[in-house]
This record gives C-alpha cells, structure tokens and sequence, in this order.
C-alpha cells in the first residue's frame, strides 16, 4: 500500500492555530460572599464608626462585587486595644502548644474551604483560578500549618537566650497575593504570641475578612486577629498606633519608603518586603527548554504581579536568537481570558491604575527604542487584560529594565560572560531575588554568593516553601518571611 | 553501511542538541493535566484519539481468531454512534496475514513488531528476516525495537546503522522505531536516542516511547522529551517525524492529557494519525465509553461495550 509521505516543510515554523478550540470550562462553585463586609475587630464583624463603605469591583467584567468597610482612625484604635487586651489576657500567656492547636485548625478549616476562598480570591483579584487554586490557597494553608508546628517549639530559635513575642503586631499587604500574603503575616505572628492588627490592599479586601469567618470558627480567641480594611490612611493608622510595636508591610518600595520616614524615630520593630526587578540568568549551557518555562513562570505567572518576578531576562549572546525563538512559540499558546476559566493562564490585571501603570511604561520601552513583541492575541471586550509581552533590544538605561512594571512585560538583555551578568543583574536598586540557569552546578554556587539578592533559584523559578525565609537585599527590604529566620522577626530575643 | 554520522560520545550530541533538566520538564507536563476540556473540545478530541489507537495485541496466547475480532473492534469500536475506526491494529510478524484478511484494503493499517521485539537480542540478519516476513504478509507498518545494548554500551554508530538496515527492509512501509524509554532511564538518554533514531529515519517516520513490555511506558514526560526533539528537529531539518506513545496509556483522561501535550508543543499539524498514534488496548474501550457518556448524558453499564482485547 503506498503511502503519500509528508512533505519536508521548508517553512518550519510550527501551527499553533485553531484546529483544536476549547470550549470554556468556568469554575461555577459558589464562592458565598456577602453583599457588605464589616470590619473584623474583637472577633465580631462590626461596622466602620464613621459608617462609610466602598465598592469593590470585579478586575476582569469591572462589574462591582461588595461593599467593603473603610476603617479610619478611630476604628483603627478599636482594633488595636482590643489586640492589646488579648495579648494581655490570653494569647500572649497561653502555653505555644495551646496557641499552636488553634493554628492547625485556622489551616485544616482553609482546606475545607479552599475551593471557596480559591473562587472569591479569583473574582476580587483577577488572578486565574488555576492559580489560586492550586497555588495560593493551599500555600496559604501550608504556612499555617508550618507555623502552627513552631509555637511549642519557639525556645529552639534562639539557642540559650530567652523569647518573647513583641504583643501587638500591625500588617499591611498587598493586592497580588491577598490571602497568601495574609498567611504569610499571620501565621508566624501567631505562631510567636503576638496579636494582629491586619489592613489587606483596597483592592482585594475579601477573602481577608472571609478569614475572619475562619478566626470565628476556629474558636480563636476574640481580638487576637483583626481585620481592618480601607486604603492608605488606613494602613498609616495601623501603622503609627501608639500600641503597635512591631510593623510588617509588604508593597511597594516608594509606600515602604514613606511608612519608614513616618516610623522614624520610634522604637517599633519593622519588617518591610518591597519591590523587585530580578533578574533571570541564562547561560548557553543551560536546558533550554526549561528555562523558557521557567521564564514563562518567572514573569507571565499572576499576570507578573509578583515582587519577584523574573522582569529582567539576561540571556547569554550566543543563544539569545534561540531563546527568543524558544519563549515565542511558548506564550503562543498561553491562554489570556477569563480568570474563572480552569484553562485561562494569564487573568485580568489587578486595576485599572495597575494597567494605565502598565501601559504608560510599555510606551516608554517603546519610545526608549526597545524592540516590543506580543502574542496579539484575542483580550475580552471588558475588563482589564495586557497580552504577554517581550521587548528585546533593551538596555541598561532603559526605563523598562530599571522600574519595576509588575505586569506581564520581559525585558530581554544579553551578556557576554559570566562577570558580565553578575554586573548588570546587580546594578539595580532592587535585590529580591534572581534565577540561574545552567548545567554546571560550581557556577551556580558561585552565582548564588555574587548575586545580591534574597533568593536565588537555580534551574527554577518561583518556587515557594513555608520552611524557606523570603526577603530582600538594597531597596527590595529588611527582616524575612518564612523560615525560622522569618519567625524570629516576630520576637524579642531577650 | 554507514548513513549518518554518528557522535563519538553523549557528550558531544548534547553541546549539539541540548541537555533536559528532569525538574522542569516534569513541572511542564503537570501542567497538561490541569487544562480542562468540555462539551465540543472534549468530543473533538476523544474522537481524534480513537482515530489515532494503534489497537494492539501482544501475546503469547494470540490466535486468529483473536486477531479476527481485534479487527472488527478497529474498524467499528462501537455498535452505535458515528465513532471513527482506529489508525491501525498491531501484531506479532505470525498474525500479519490473519490481520490483512480482516482489514486489508480498508482505512485500517496493519502495523507489525518486528527485529525481535521486545527486547531486540537476535542478530541483525534475523530480526531484518523477520521484517521482510511482516512487510512480505502484508504489513503497513513496522514497530522496531532499537538495539538498547549498543546505545547503553556507546556504540551509536552501531545503533543508527542497524536502524537504517531496518529502514531499508521496510521498503514502503512507515517504520516506528522503539526507544524503550524505561530501559535508557534518564531524559537525557531519551533525548539523545531520539535524534540518532530521528536522524536515520524518513519524514512521516515514527519514534516510539515503549514496547509496553516493561515496568514503566509511556509518561507525559518521556512523551514531551520526544515531542521537543521532534521540534527541534523538524525546525532543524524541516523533517517531519511523528511520534506514538505506547502502554500505561488506559484512560481517555490520559490521552486528551497527550494531545494536549501535542497541541501545545508541536500544534495543529501533528494533531492527526499521521503525525501520531497512542499504542494502547484498554483505551479504546474508555474513549468509546466516554463519547457514548458525551452523546447520551450518562454512562453506559461496561457490558454494552464489546470487548476485544485486553489490557497491555
């Protein structure tokens, strides 16, 4: 039987075209949210003093989803006296293996929850589902339930010195990871004694006070967690209170900057995690295909609203062609669309501040003459969505390659030679963390000492663990999260 | 004979072809398996799957009449429906000419192990006897085991040549060169192995993870070594090679989980029974049964669907 052979294609360029569509496949559960939130404080949802609410909004239909409390001063101090008396008549002189067992079950109830929390953290961020899903939610509980084994054990951090939790604990945090950032604030306070005080982004209040409901359930002792929401008066109250002794923000460097100038001169603890311009290493001996995906990751995951995205890829001369080739016929297939939808990869950008912010820096790459590259792909009608994209040709000087953009922009930059690289992924005001990629482990330790960075991930990319301390270098921040190293910023070594 | 030339050692094909870091490229597959695929997309590709089974027996206890109803379940998986006949049926060299009676002239191939399969330990003029024989019954397809010894041992040189005498044997038929991916272990030796066989073979050219014989087949990660080699060296060469997975794959899930590798990887123009076939026996069974669930909104007791083989 002859057979027709195919033909050698000199084209060769592969199709990825529309034989094979996918039908939408939505997340449809029902994610139980109120039409109004309250402020969280001493444990019972109450509303804001002053009585004033704002809306919060869908990111990907801008349709409006609740109206969420806006907490001033005066609720503020509500909040942070009813943390002190908590700290002062039960958590902070609870034994840590009692304080331990109401954190196992703040992170068993997130479990039991997490496809709920999953859905309303999708509908308020414009982060995939796919992502919060599988990515935030259950590391939102992982770092409950790492911390959780910790409170009974909290002499080991110190080795022959004394610990002691600092009481009322004030936290700020931001819009790109609402509840997991939540986690990763609240889990070690607790876990050390101290009482919270927490004001999540404006944008994405939800699921934070849905973990009011979870403080509720868990039994948890009434003012040890309050939630209060508003914007960035808010969170200035929280943080200058008189009864705040110990600060964490997360945010961005320019915000971190002001609360510091604020805090001058007082004697509160501050932990401060920041912006990031991180710069991802690819060396001409590296598996290459995997480093495309760890590019991808590195910058396309939560739509590049992560503080370490991997903004900067610096990719060794001799390969750059192929790696632009390579990264090319991957994000053809990403999916931009709906973020409730199981197959979207890329959802909506946080808020229209975020993508005009976006935007304004895409024309200035543009202008700065730097070579721009996108998918072209099909956004919705409504919402807001920025396609995938590249920019090769850039240089050092340029906007796009100094400025943080958190949005789903790589700049590509090449090198010549290992020195080289350690020069231009330093020369940044940042230092949050950096990727190397190569076959060749000795240069990947002796990378690790000269990139100055917090995290350094070796033939990775975003990669996450509760037991591992996260935190910067320069303008990126102080003070650690995760880890033994982050608990300790949690307490006094006395 | 000598065709390509063969690299002296590993070492020097990869600074050619490249390295696989296991850690990435196993976080890359676990990503095919979260996309979720409903109403159309999903019938669109069960039915492309089933187009693409190479509905196999592999058997000592094989008989004619067992090779007689493995044909009839290849040309018409299911008695109701507008379910599309398989790519091929698979079988031992002795069954060729029992196969060829039931399916000879239709759009059913017959493919045909061959060169000793499955472990390939027979001298090369036996295993080349043994492909003439299968060709010379009749058989459109040759499935060939590639000689892991002398790839384990460095004799590259060795294993090419042998697979371009099996080339030639196979006159006009397609050939499908088995890398027995489990007995090379790693990605790299999977990569490597693919562009030697890659090299000596024809466009429209199978290669093939597994004999189904061992303890570990086809994965989607083995799958997606092959499927970027297959890239690579079609972007290289313009050569088009086409790939079949084989044993472990049981489930419709499975295999909607390697198209859409497929898709994602290589795109449209590989998403055909030309381009690739999934080795397989019980999978039939479950692709039929989830389109009849498709079709009529619930699914059917198993007794409604008729068997034919059994798993491998």
């Amino acid at each position: 039987m002859p057979k027709t052979l195919p033909k050698p294609n000199p084209a060769r360029e592969l199709v990825f075209g529309e034989l094979w569509e996918f039908d939408p496949a939505p997340e449809t559960a029902d994610p139980k949210l109120k039409k109004r939130y309250d402020l969280f404080i001493n444990g019972s949802f109450v509303a804001p003093k002053k009585g004033k609410y704002f809306p919060t909004i869908n990111p990907a239909h801008e349709t409006k989803i609740a109206d969420i409390a806006l907490a001033d001063a005066a609720d503020v101090n509500s909040a942070c006296i009813a943390a002190q008396k908590a700290f002062v008549s039960v958590w902070g002189k609870m034994p840590g293996k009692e304080r331990g067992k109401y954190l196992y079950r703040i992170a068993r109830l997130l479990q039991d929850r997490a496809r709920e929390f999953a859905i309303a953290e999708t509908l308020d961020g414009g982060k995939p589902i796919k992502e919060s899903r599988d990515f935030d939610v259950p590391m939102a509980a992982a770092h409950f339930f790492y911390h959780a084994g910790w409170a009974d054990k909290l002499e080991h951090l110190a080795p022959g010195r004394q610990v002691a939790p600092h009481g009322v604990v004030g936290q700020v945090i931001p819009w790109n990871f609402p509840l997991l950032m939540l986690a990763w604030k609240i889990a070690p306070a607790l876990a050390a004694g101290n009482c919270v005080v927490l004001k999540p982004a404006e944008t994405t209040s939800i699921t934070a006070l849905k973990f009011g409901e979870i403080c509720q359930e868990a039994g948890l002792p009434n003012g040890v967690v309050n939630i209060v929401s508003g914007a960035a008066e808010t969170g200035a109250a929280v943080m200058q209170h008189p009864l705040t002794t110990k600060v964490a923000f997360t945010g961005s460097t320019e915000v971190g900057k002001s609360i510091m100038r604020s805090l001058a001169g007082t004697d509160k603890k501050m932990s401060m995690e920041l912006g990031g311009k991180a710069a991802n290493i690819v060396f001409d001996d590296a598996p290459l295909d995997q480093a495309v995906e760890g590019i991808v990751n590195g910058i396309f995951f939560n739509q590049g609203h992560v503080c370490c995205a991997g903004s900067r890829l610096l990719v060794q001369e001799s390969i750059a062609d192929t790696v632009l080739a390579k990264l090319k016929r991957r994000i053809a297939v990403l999916r931009v669309g709906d973020p409730m939808d199981k197959n979207t990869d890329l959802g909506a950008i946080n808020s229209r501040e975020q993508l005009t912010k976006i935007t304004d820096l895409v024309q200035s790459g543009v202008e700065d003459g730097a070579e721009k590259y996108d998918t072209g792909c099909k956004l919705p009608a409504k919402g807001f969505f920025f396609r995938p994209t590249i920019f090769t040709n850039v240089s050092m000087s340029h906007r796009i390659a100094r400025e943080e953009i958190f949005g789903p922009v790589l700049s590509i930059l090449t090198f010549r030679t290992p020195e080289e690289a350690v020069e231009k992924a330093n020369n940044t005001p940042y230092g949050l963390s950096a990727g190397v990629w190569t076959d060749k482990g000795s240069r990947i330790l002796k990378m690790s000492t000269q990139l100055k960075a917090g995290v350094v991930w070796a033939n990775t990319y975003n990669k996450f663990d509760p037991t591992s301390p996260f935190g910067g270098f320069k303008e990126s921040g102080f003070g650690r999260e995760g880890g033994k190293q982050g608990l300790l910023d949690y307490l006094r070594v006395v | 004979m000598p065709t390509a030339k063969a690299p002296t050692s590993l070492r020097r094909l990869f600074d050619e072809i490249g390295t696989v870091d296991q850690v990435g490229i196993e976080e890359r597959v676990a990503k095919y398996t979260t996309r979720s695929l409903k109403k159309k997309s999903k019938v669109f590709g069960l039915r492309l799957a089933v187009s693409m089974v190479d509905l196999t027996t592999l058997e000592g206890k094989d008989t004619p009449g067992k090779v007689a109803s493995l044909c009839q379940k290849a040309l018409r998986p299911h008695d109701i429906g507008d379910i599309p006949s398989t790519a091929a049926v698979c079988v031992y060299p002795s069954m060729v000419r029992h196969a060829r009676k039931h399916v000879g002239g239709t759009q059913v191939k017959i493919a045909s192990v061959a060169t000793a399969f499955p472990s390939g330990q027979s001298p090369l003029k036996t295993r080349l006897a043994e492909v003439h024989a299968a060709v010379n019954d009749g058989a459109d397809e040759i499935d060939m085991v590639i000689n892991r010894g002398a790839f384990l041992s460095g004799e590259y040189g060795r294993m090419q040549d042998e697979i371009a005498s099996v080339v030639e044997a196979c006159g006009t038929a397609t050939l499908k060169v088995i890398l027995e991916v489990s007995e090379l272990e790693t990605y790299d030796n999977i990569r490597a192995a693919s562009f030697l066989a890659m090299r000596v073979i024809r466009p429209g050219d199978f290669i093939k993870t597994s004999t189904g014989k061992t303890s570990s087949n086809a994965t989607l990660g083995n799958n997606q070594v092959m499927l970027e080699a297959i890239r690579d060296h079609f972007l290289a060469t313009g050569i088009p090679i086409a790939m079949k997975p084989a044993g472990g794959i049981r489930t419709a899930k499975q295999a909607l989980h390697f198209l859409i590798a497929v898709k994602e990887t290589l795109g449209d123009e590989w998403l055909n029974n030309r381009r690739y076939r999934f080795g397989a026996s019980a999978l039939l069974n479950d692709l039929v049964r989830q389109l009849e669930k498709e079709r009529t909104g619930a699914y059917q007791a198993p007794w409604n669907f008729s068997e034919a083989t059994e798993g491998y």
